[in-house]
């Protein structure tokens, strides 16, 4: 797989981008002589240049620190809530596929449900109750991905538990537990890590657009749609300090999307073609 | 439709469980409803009175039932902040959002199926990576970028478009673009691949021994089949506008749903953010029963099965 990887122009070029983008944040404060929070209100909305290459902020905060302190919130929220979604996915998917009758049932309704509310008003519920912060986020998260993902596994597992080996080990007398984890499980991980990639341009967003909207993580935490929404009364004097932060949420996104598109294509040869 | 029925009573039960869910997801807070949209200097007792003009003070399931029969009522409780019934509120915000959604779902329609058949048409050719780096870019940006981007281009440079939503249609040209932006992505990515399978179909190679025009071909054979699939994405695409429409309706302040269900969150408006969302879920549920129903009146062979 690595070696297709490698030969795959876009998936090269999109994880070094994105491999670029994980150094540089996680450098973040070896690199930047400012911190993401001190405030200089002398040198407040100052246009780039001057030792601050994107500027600064209604509060004088550099703008080019914060934008990679924002792209690690980004970072974590595209793999945490992710995996913790594809965790519990699998696990709602296998059990439903394994044990089919009620069980099935009452998974997949619950799946249906999920699924039938709007991720932006379901995610809203939960920010209702537990109030905007990075924690709300990643529990809003997985609860609108994990019945999409639970959904396919239960396919895929079904699948698998028809194939010839699955049998052959029946017979040989494997219980289920070994069945699940040395038989169904190992077949599921192509299936599951382009779930994985395919769900991290959207937790990206939806973080975004969250905390945009004000919803989301609070100050004095930095998050790239919080910048966005403050600069927003500045869009016509400044238009650079709303475009830098989500120009950074939309080069995250879209060499995800790369990446994830250039992962399915050599993971699922069937739709190569797409 | 002979599953009509059957698919009526599986939405019917999916509602039922929504208004559950979120009815259970409302009221796991911690402290009493009542306080919070009090301040603090207000005494124990108009606490307790308005606890109980809000029915707070009966036992959740009592609740639960309570208000599962006023919504088969049409009654979805009254507004805290608002101080009115939420049903109102929802239909009179309802028009604006469906307006929008119209609109943007024409937008999306238009350049997805498109730029779609363009990129298959000429598959790894220039126009072919025109089009699907377009449409991942597309699906890439974040809504609100869009909108800003709009605002800044057609009203701040060129002064061509208002700058939000004054009820007029023409103001609701940037809104139903930043809303649809994304769906034309996607539109378009779907509607590319769905193409090319049914360009290698065999009955093309029929339509072409039989002399017909490759251009023509494709548009009256290849396209009929290849849109199917796009059709049955549109209920999946309502719900992914709805969740937009909040973004957008609240950058350009169009009184739809959206900016319903943010005032009702900010306001901490349960009964009114508990209405908005499941009016959301029945509209998507709705639109589900849509699509197949489209999707069976164009395809014979679903007709017959």
């Amino acid at each position: 797989m690595i070696k297709l990887l490698r030969q795959n122009k876009t998936a090269l070029i999109s994880g070094a981008v994105i491999l670029v983008v994980i150094i540089l944040s996680t450098l973040a404060p070896l690199l930047s002589k400012y911190s993401e929070t001190s405030q200089d209100l002398a040198h407040r909305l100052m246009a780039p240049g001057n030792g601050h290459l994107f500027g600064t902020d209604e509060l004088g905060r550099d703008v080019l620190t914060r934008i990679l302190y924002g792209t690690r919130v980004s970072l974590f929220i595209a793999l945490l809530p992710t995996a913790l979604a594809v965790v519990v996915g699998t696990f709602a998917g296998v059990c439903s596929a394994l044990f089919n009758g009620v069980i099935d049932f009452a998974i997949m309704r619950f799946a249906d449900v999920m699924l039938s509310i709007p991720g932006m008003l379901l995610s809203m519920v939960v920010l209702y109750t537990f109030g905007g912060s990075l924690s709300s986020v990643v529990i809003a998260l997985i609860l609108i991905e994990w019945g999409g993902i639970a959904r396919v596994v239960r396919t895929r597992a079904l699948e698998i538990y028809q194939k010839e080996y699955i049998e052959a080990a029946i017979i040989t007398g494997a219980g289920q537990g070994r069945i699940i984890f040395f038989h169904i499980i190992p077949n599921l991980i192509p299936t599951l890590i382009v779930l994985f990639t395919l769900n991290i341009p959207s937790s990206i967003l939806a973080e975004s657009t969250l905390s945009f909207l004000g919803i989301g993580i609070q100050p004095p935490q930095v998050s790239l749609g919080l910048m966005t929404g403050y600069s927003r009364q500045y869009l016509f004097q400044m238009p650079w300090l709303s475009l830098a932060p989500s120009g950074m949420v939309m080069l995250l996104v879209l060499s995800f999307n790369f990446l994830g598109d250039a992962i399915r294509d050599i993971l699922d040869p069937k739709r190569r073609q797409l | 439709m002979k599953e009509l029925p059957k698919r009526l009573l599986g939405i019917i039960i999916v509602m039922i469980l929504v208004i559950a869910l979120i009815f259970v997801m409302l009221r796991i807070i911690p402290g009493d409803p009542a306080s919070v949209l009090l301040n603090e200097h207000v005494s124990q007792a108009n606490i307790d009175r308005l606890t109980k003009s809000m029915g707070l003070d009966k036992s959740l399931p009592e609740q639960f039932f309570g208000y599962l029969g006023g919504v088969l009522r049409g009654d979805l409780g009254q507004s805290y902040y608002m101080q009115q019934p939420v049903s109102s509120l929802i239909l009179q915000a309802f028009p604006y959002t469906i307006r929008l959604t119209l609109l943007s779902i024409v937008f999306a329609w238009t350049m997805g199926i498109v730029s779609g058949i363009f990129s298959a048409m000429y598959n790894d050719h220039f126009p072919d990576y025109l089009f699907r780096g377009t449409a991942l870019l597309g699906i890439s940006v974040p809504v609100f970028m869009v909108a800003l981007f709009l605002q800044y281009l057609f009203y701040y440079r060129l002064s061509l478009l208002p700058l939000v939503y004054d009820g007029s249609i023409v103001s609701m040209i940037l809104p139903a673009i930043a809303l649809g932006w994304n769906s034309a992505g996607s539109v378009a990515r779907l509607m590319r691949s769905s193409l090319m399978d049914e360009l290698d179909a065999n009955y093309m190679d029929t339509a072409r021994a039989k002399g017909l025009i490759y251009k023509k071909a494709v548009i009256f054979h290849a396209f009929k089949n290849a849109i199917l699939p796009v059709i049955t994405m549109m209920a999946l695409q309502l719900a992914e506008m709805l969740s937009g429409a909040v973004i957008t309706e609240s950058v350009f302040s169009i009184p739809g749903l959206g900016k319903l269900a943010l005032t009702a969150l900010q306001t901490r408006d349960m009964p009114l953010l508990q209405g908005t969302v499941l009016f959301t879920a029945f509209l998507i549920a709705v639109g589900g029963i849509l699509a197949d129903f489209i999707n069976t009146l164009l395809n014979p062979r679903l007709r017959l099965g």
